[in-house]
C-alpha cells in the first residue's frame, strides 16, 4: 500500500461503441515516481491518460488524482496537473513567447512575466521567443510543449508520447529534463514506445488490448514474465530467425546484430526449439530476457485473451 | 476575477491569432466593401436610360413636345427613329431596344376632339423589374405634358382624367434609389455572412488542429472559452459596420434619419447574435469544412428570406415564418427604420426584444453543447 499516491484509480472502464478501449484498469502511482507506459498502438494509452487527467469520462470504476476524484472534482485536477498531448496542443500561429503567455494567463499566474522569463531561458528560446511556433523543429516543439505543461508548476506531469518522432539527442535532453523535474517531487506518468525510455522509469506499466499486464520496476517486470532466453553468437546466426518464429513455444527470435536472440515462457520447449541448431561454429548460451521479449510475449498472451473473450 | 483574467487569456490570444491570419483578415473588410459597391453600382432595380425606338406617325408640337418629356423622364433614351412598325418590331426582338414609344397618326386630332387618344409603350418585359417603374413614368409624363401644353387659350380641349393616369406614391424614398433600400440589408447580410462562419471556424479550428485537447486539459470553463472567442470578432463586426456606413455616405450620400445610439445597441445585439449562432455550429460540426458549409446553410435563407433580396410582404405565409426566425430580418427592419425613417425607440423596441431574447436562447444552447471533455 502506497501512502498519499499521486495517481490511484481502480477500475477504470472506456468503452466506444462495442469496443471495450480500456478494460478495468487499476493503476497507482507513488508521488514523485516517474512511471512508463508501455503498450502498443491502440492499447488505450491514450484514453487511460485522458481518464486520468478529466478530459474523458470514465464509463466505469473510480480515481483519484493527487488526492481529488477523477470525475466529481475535473477542474482540481486540471489545475495541479500537467497533461502534455501526443499531437502538438499549442498554436502554431502565435509566437513561442505568446503561447507561454496564453497558458500562464489560463492558469492565472502571478508574475507571468518573470515566470515566462524564466522559462524560455531554461528552454534555450529566449532568442527566439518572438519567433512562430510553427517555425520550430519537433524536437523543439516537444520541448516547449512541455515547458508550457510546467509553467504552473504542476505535481502530476501526465505526458502522452512525448517524443515520438524526435532524434536521440533531442530525447536524450527531454529525458534529463523529466528526470529534473522528477527530482522536485513531481510526479510523471510517460507514455512511450521507446524501450530505452522505458529503461530510464523508475517503473513500468504495460497495457495491451485494453488491460493492465505488468507492472513494476524494469527488473520486476522482466521476472515476473517467466521467460527464458537464448542468445547464439556466430557465423549466420542472425540468420536463423526466420526458422526460429514459427517453432512451437517460441515467443520471439529476432537478430540483433550477428548475433540471435530466442525466448520462450517454456524453457523445455525452448531447448527443443535450438536443438536441431545446435552445429559448430554457433554458439548457444543462456540471457536474461529483454523488456522487448516481455513485451512482445504480454502482447501475444492479451492477443490470445482476446481472442478467447 | 477568475473568469475575467481566463477570459482575458482567451481574447488576447484569439486577437493575435486573427492578426497573423491575413488572408481572412482582409477578407473581413474585403467582403463588405466589394458587396457595397457590387450591390451600390452593378445592381440597380431602378435603372435608367434604358434604350428606346421612337415610332411617330403624328408629327405636331403636342407630340413633340411629349416625347421630349418622355426622354426627360431619364428613363429612356431614344436611339433609333423607327420609320415602320416592322422595323420597330425587329428592333425590339433584336434587343437593340427595350421600348418602343408609338405615338400613332391623328394623335393630336383625337386628343382635340377629346376622343381617346393612345400612347403605346411596348416593352421588352423578359426582366419585368427593369420596365415596371419606367411605364411608370410614361404614364406621368404624358399626363403633366397635357397639362401644360394645353393650357391658355387651349386649355378647352384639355382631357378630362387622363386615360393612362397612374398614380405612383412612393414613401421615405421618393425618388425609389434602390440603394438606400440595400444598404440596410447589406449591413445585415456582411455580418450574418462573416460573424456566423468566423465563429464557427475559430472553434472547429481548434478540434481540427489538434489543439483543443490542450486548451481543454486547461482550467478554463466553456463560457469563458465561448466569450472570448467571440469578444475579438464584436470589435471586428462593430469595424466592418462603420466601413459600410462610411461607403454609403460617401459612394451613394445614403442618409442616415435615426438615432445613432440605437443603431449602435441594434447592431451589437445582432452582431453578438450572430456570433453565438457561429459558436453553436462549431460544436456540431466536427471540422471546418461541415462548419463552413453550415454557416452558408444559414446564410442562404437570411439572404432570400430576410426581406433583403425579396419583399417580405410580398412572401407566402410559410416563408414568412421562416424569416421570421431569422435574426436578419428583425435586425433589417429595425436598421431601415432607423436609416430612412428616423425610428424612434418605442418604434423598434419590439424588434430589440426578439433579436434578444434569440440572444439568450442560442447563447444557451452553445454552452450547454460545448463539451469540457471530449467524450
Amino acid at each position: 500500500m502506497i501512502a498519499d499516491p499521486a495517481i490511484d484509480v481502480k477500475g477504470l472502464v472506456k468503452v466506444y461503441g462495442t469496443r471495450t478501449v480500456v478494460d478495468h484498469v487499476d493503476l497507482t502511482i507513488a508521488t514523485g515516481r516517474v512511471c512508463g507506459f508501455l503498450g502498443p498502438n491502440g492499447s488505450g494509452k491514450t484514453t487511460t491518460l485522458r481518464m486520468i487527467c478529466g478530459l474523458l469520462t470514465p464509463d466505469g470504476g473510480t480515481g483519484r488524482c493527487l488526492g481529488h476524484d477523477i470525475i466529481a472534482e475535473r477542474d482540481a485536477v486540471k489545475r495541479q496537473a500537467g497533461y502534455m498531448t501526443q499531437r502538438f496542443g499549442l498554436y502554431e500561429d502565435l509566437t513561442i513567447r505568446e503561447n507561454l503567455d496564453f497558458v500562464g494567463r489560463l492558469y492565472r499566474l502571478n508574475n507571468l512575466r518573470g515566470r515566462v522569463d524564466q522559462s524560455l531561458e531554461r528552454l534555450g528560446l529566449a532568442t527566439r521567443q518572438h519567433q512562430l511556433t510553427g517555425s520550430l523543429s519537433g524536437g523543439w516543439k516537444q520541448r516547449l510543449a512541455l515547458a508550457a505543461c510546467v509553467l504552473h508548476e504542476p505535481k502530476l506531469l501526465l505526458l502522452d508520447e512525448p517524443t515520438a518522432g524526435v532524434d536521440p539527442k533531442a530525447r536524450r535532453a527531454f529525458w534529463d529534463e523529466i528526470h529534473a523535474l522528477a527530482a522536485q517531487g513531481i510526479t510523471v506518468l510517460v507514455s512511450t514506445h521507446y524501450m530505452d525510455e522505458a529503461e530510464r522509469c523508475h517503473e513500468i506499466a504495460y497495457i495491451a488490448y485494453g488491460k493492465l499486464m505488468a507492472r513494476g520496476t524494469t527488473e520486476e517486470v522482466i521476472r515476473q514474465s517467466g521467460l527464458f532466453a537464448m542468445v547464439a553468437t556466430g557465423a549466420g546466426a542472425d540468420r536463423l530467425a526466420p526458422m526460429l518464429r514459427d517453432a512451437p513455444g517460441i515467443t520471439a527470435a529476432a537478430a540483433f546484430g550477428a548475433t540471435l536472440h530466442v525466448c520462450s515462457p517454456d524453457r523445455e520447449a525452448l531447448m527443443r526449439a535450438i536443438d536441431p541448431l545446435r552445429r559448430d561454429g554457433l554458439q548457444w548460451d543462456e540471457a536474461a530476457p529483454t523488456l522487448e521479449d516481455v513485451f512482445i510475449h504480454l502482447m501475444g498472451q492479451a492477443q490470445d485473451n482476446a481472442m478467447a473473450a | 476575477m477568475q473568469f475575467l483574467s481566463r477570459l482575458w487569456a482567451m481574447i488576447v490570444k484569439e486577437a493575435l491569432q486573427l492578426r497573423r491570419d491575413r488572408l481572412t483578415f482582409g477578407m473581413m473588410f474585403g467582403i463588405p466593401i466589394m458587396q457595397l459597391v457590387l450591390f451600390g453600382f452593378a445592381i440597380n432595380a431602378d435603372p435608367k436610360a434604358l434604350p428606346a425606338a421612337m415610332l411617330s406617325s403624328d408629327h405636331t408640337a403636342i407630340t413633340r413636345s411629349l416625347i421630349s418629356a418622355i426622354v426627360n423622364t431619364g428613363y429612356f433614351q431614344v436611339i433609333r427613329e423607327a420609320a415602320s412598325e416592322r422595323e420597330a418590331d425587329e428592333l425590339l426582338q433584336r434587343g437593340e431596344v427595350q421600348f418602343v414609344i408609338t405615338v400613332p397618326g391623328g394623335f393630336t386630332r383625337k386628343l382635340i376632339r377629346r376622343e381617346q387618344a393612345q400612347i403605346a409603350v411596348e416593352a421588352d418585359a423578359t426582366d419585368p423589374a427593369t420596365t415596371g417603374p419606367a411605364i411608370a413614368a410614361v404614364a406621368q409624363a404624358v399626363t403633366q405634358t397635357l397639362a401644360r401644353e394645353l393650357s391658355g387659350s387651349l386649355a378647352q380641349y384639355r382631357p378630362g382624367p387622363s386615360p393612362v393616369d397612374v398614380v405612383l406614391h412612393r414613401r421615405y424614398n421618393p425618388e425609389s434609389i434602390t440603394r438606400y433600400n440595400i444598404v440596410p440589408g447589406l449591413l445585415g447580410i456582411i455580418l450574418t455572412m462573416t460573424m456566423v462562419m468566423m465563429t464557427a471556424l475559430a472553434v472547429t479550428r481548434e478540434y481540427e488542429r489538434g489543439t483543443m485537447e490542450n486548451l481543454l486539459a486547461m482550467p478554463v470553463r466553456p463560457i469563458e472559452v465561448m466569450a472570448g472567442k467571440i469578444a475579438p470578432y464584436i470589435i471586428i463586426g462593430a469595424v466592418q459596420v462603420a466601413v459600410v456606413l462610411a461607403a454609403a455616405r460617401l459612394l451613394f450620400d445614403v442618409p442616415f434619419a435615426g438615432s445613432i445610439a440605437l443603431f449602435g445597441i441594434a447592431t451589437l445585439l445582432f452582431i453578438t447574435v450572430n456570433l453565438a449562432i457561429g459558436f453553436t455550429f462549431s460544436t456540431i460540426a466536427r471540422n471546418q469544412l461541415q462548419a463552413m458549409q453550415m454557416s452558408f446553410f444559414f446564410l442562404m435563407p437570411s439572404i432570400l428570406l430576410s426581406g433583403f433580396a425579396f419583399p417580405f410582404r410580398g412572401m407566402p405565409g410559410w416563408a414568412q415564418v421562416i424569416g421570421e426566425i431569422l435574426p436578419a430580418t428583425h435586425f433589417l427592419r429595425i436598421v431601415r427604420g432607423l436609416m430612412l425613417k428616423a425610428a424612434e425607440l418605442n418604434q423598434v423596441a419590439g424588434e430589440l426584444a426578439v433579436l434578444a431574447l434569440m440572444l439568450i436562447l442560442v447563447s444557451t444552447v452553445a454552452v450547454a453543447r460545448y463539451r469540457v471533455t471530449l467524450d
